[in-house]
């Protein structure tokens, strides 16, 4: 049941998802078109497209969409000629209604994505992509907070359901490689041949790239990237660098390094409002394990509440917040101040 | 004052705990405990002198008399089958299952308004943490769009809730709608595994216009506050109700923010399952007015 590889791994760039984050969500129908044509072109296999938060993310909590996302998936569609087009769904978030929207919209491939210990809230969703003749993924978000062995059966529980490939996803980039590598093996040890692995990494304590190799080497085939490293905290598995890297140790990707990186330098850095780094908040995020999207909300909180982000960030960390809760960094935010908090915002 | 008879059905976490809650009633004695399966829950029952019973509904309608209310925690498929059998016989339903076959009741807001109603709906938990909040801001002010994001504990989410957690999402914007007043609704839910459990939140987030008269929907939201804590105690606001000033995205409203926190009374769940407690309590609730309406009107001399 899981697919054929066209080349040794398989990219999905989500720039256009991942990335909306760092956008707060203001992606353009021109911005995604242009997109879309410079990675189609780069050989990119799948371009994830969706709310931050996954279809049905537009909200208060997450931020509302510029641009209807049924919009940008339809458009995206219209653009790829070779590349398959994905969407994120959150269950809890997104439902299968959304799901339908955006298989009529065009989408090849949905991305199922729980909590790494809450895989049982996906199989309705697996459900409803198989019937629609969807490829499916599954991600297990925050892969850092449970042991190897408990997120291979969360893995199971996903590939049970129909899921063609479980990622380990390091949402708050903090998996240090030891511990990234033993979630590899663990996961393809438990689903063998029956599904593909995943990898989908964050850059906020720098280890994207070499997590990604780490993956290959340990069966991994799918594995995610964004130009310019467009992502929550301090951004994804820059594409383009992967793409260099790969084609150095000769693992075929089908991407061409030079479309990438004139994709990144003249598609991409033109509409960034901020290029993802690794600053302190950033880092905080990996060294606490916060779930990276919390970021710009907790900028946002700091500006309006009077407090640093990066303690509102860490008191996150603490509370064991997981993908989701933005709410709660305002809620942090409020009781930070109460207790005084007053430093000057950073 | 006299009482009404009720029976709980579906004798499981939820059940139990309701049972726990309607000893405490002066206008609910619960008559019948019924399940399909021999439970602590039914064990329970009997160790405090009421008659229960794994034979299911057929055994609870060839009672003499039969109950006048019936409270049913099993399922939405269970309570589908069940309903049209409680209503032949004239028992009032009150329905904490996703089965929504009767009109959607929260206590505070709608309580009194389905009274007479073969059938109520307990919506979902999140629901009931948050409508009353909705509707305590919609009294005062429209609200074009009103969003709740409901966080519980994952150990306080059981497998049917997970089976089916579009369920919650959708049902719960419907009667943010429905029953809190706003024009439209969004429901997100969040499961969290952080040991120990972390205590139900719950924040609704209004839109609302920005000359919306800020105190008169901040005294609203306390007063409302003030109602819900007659039936769930431990229902408190984290903070003062947080107010945005318009901004382009937001269609050029303000905002009001709400942060909740739910804690469980503990009579039989545990504490932080405080979307558990919501429901039986709120269950309770209705129960109890559905009672004393019967009782003001003789309907509990007929058959009792």
């Amino acid at each position: 049941m899981r697919p054929e590889l066209a080349h040794d791994v398989r990219i999905t760039d989500t720039t256009l998802r991942d990335g909306s984050h760092a956008m707060a969500h203001q992606f353009t129908e021109e911005q995604v078109r242009d997109t879309v044509r410079a990675l189609d072109r780069s050989g990119v296999d799948t371009i994830e497209v969706s709310h931050g938060d996954g279809i049905g993310g537009s909200s208060f909590n997450y931020g509302f969409s510029h641009t209807d996302e049924m919009k940008l998936i339809a458009a995206a569609r219209d653009e790829a000629k070779q590349a398959k087009i994905a969407v994120l769904l959150v269950p809890g978030i997104g439902t299968v209604d959304h799901l339908r929207q955006a298989r009529d919209a065009g989408a090849d491939m949905v991305r199922v994505a729980t909590h790494c210990t809450e895989a049982d809230v996906s199989p309705q969703h697996f459900a409803a992509a198989r019937d629609l003749g969807m490829e499916t993924v599954g991600f297990l978000m925050m892969a850092h907070k449970t042991t190897p062995e408990d997120l291979a059966k969360q893995a199971r529980i996903m590939v049970d359901a129909g899921c063609q490939c479980p990622y380990v996803t390091d949402s708050a980039g903090a998996l240090l490689m030891h511990e990234a590598k033993a979630r590899f093996e663990a996961l393809v040890a438990e689903v063998g041949d029956e599904a593909w692995v995943g990898y989908h990494g964050h850059q906020n304590l720098s280890l994207g790239i070499a997590n990604s190799v780490l993956a290959y080497e340990a069966g991994v085939r799918y594995i995610d990237g964004s130009v310019c490293a467009l992502g929550a905290g301090a951004g994804n598995s820059p594409t383009e660098v992967l793409a260099a890297v790969f084609d150095r140790l000769g693992v075929s990707t089908g991407l061409d390094v030079l479309g990438l990186l004139e994709t990144a330098e003249n598609v991409v850095r033109p509409y960034l409002h901020r290029w993802p780094k690794m600053d302190r908040n950033a880092i905080i995020q990996g060294w606490a394990g916060v779930y990276s999207s919390f970021l710009l909300h907790a900028e946002r909180a700091a500006e309006r509440y009077k407090v640093p982000a990066h303690d509102i960030l860490r008191r996150c960390g603490e509370l064991g917040y997981v993908g989701g809760q933005e709410d709660m960094i305002i809620d942090v935010a409020i009781q930070l101040a109460a207790q005084g908090g007053t430093h000057a915002t950073d | 004052m006299g009482t009404v008879t009720a029976a709980i059905v579906g004798p499981g976490n939820i059940g139990t705990d309701l049972f726990e809650k309607l000893r405490r009633s002066d206008t609910i004695e619960v008559g019948y405990v019924v399940g399909v399966v021999e439970s602590d829950g039914l064990a329970r029952a009997r160790d405090n002198g009421v008659a229960a019973s794994a034979d299911g509904v057929d055994w609870l309608l060839r009672q003499d008399p039969l109950p006048q209310l019936v409270f049913e925690a099993t399922s939405a498929k269970a309570h589908v089958a069940n309903a049209p059998r409680y209503e032949e016989a004239g028992i009032q339903a009150v329905d904490l299952t996703p089965a929504h076959l009767g009109p959607m009741v929260c206590p505070p807001v709608n309580g009194a308004e389905h009274l007479d109603s073969p059938n109520v709906s307990m919506i979902t938990c999140g629901g009931q943490a948050t409508i009353p909040i909705v509707h305590a801001v919609s009294r005062i002010t429209p609200v074009p769009y009103a969003e709740i994001v409901a966080s519980v504990s994952s150990r306080s989410a059981g497998p049917g809730t997970r089976a089916n957690i579009d369920e919650f999402t959708e049902t719960t914007a419907r009667a943010v709608e429905e029953v809190g007043g706003a024009a439209r609704g969004k429901a997100i839910i969040i499961l969290n595994p952080v040991t120990p459990p972390m205590i139900m939140r719950d924040t609704v987030f209004c839109m609302i216009s920005p000359d919306a008269d800020r105190d008169a929907v901040t005294a609203s939201i306390h007063d409302m506050i003030a109602d819900v804590r007659q039936y769930v105690p431990g229902y408190t606001l984290r903070a003062e109700p947080q107010f945005d000033d318009p901004r382009p995205d937001w269609r050029d409203h303000g905002r009001v923010a709400v942060f909740l926190e739910v804690k469980g009374n503990g009579d039989y769940l545990p504490p932080y399952a405080g979307n558990l407690d919501i429901m039986t309590a709120a269950a309770a609730q209705v129960g109890e007015q559905m009672a004393r309406a019967m009782v003001l009107s003789g309907a509990n001399e007929v058959t009792a």
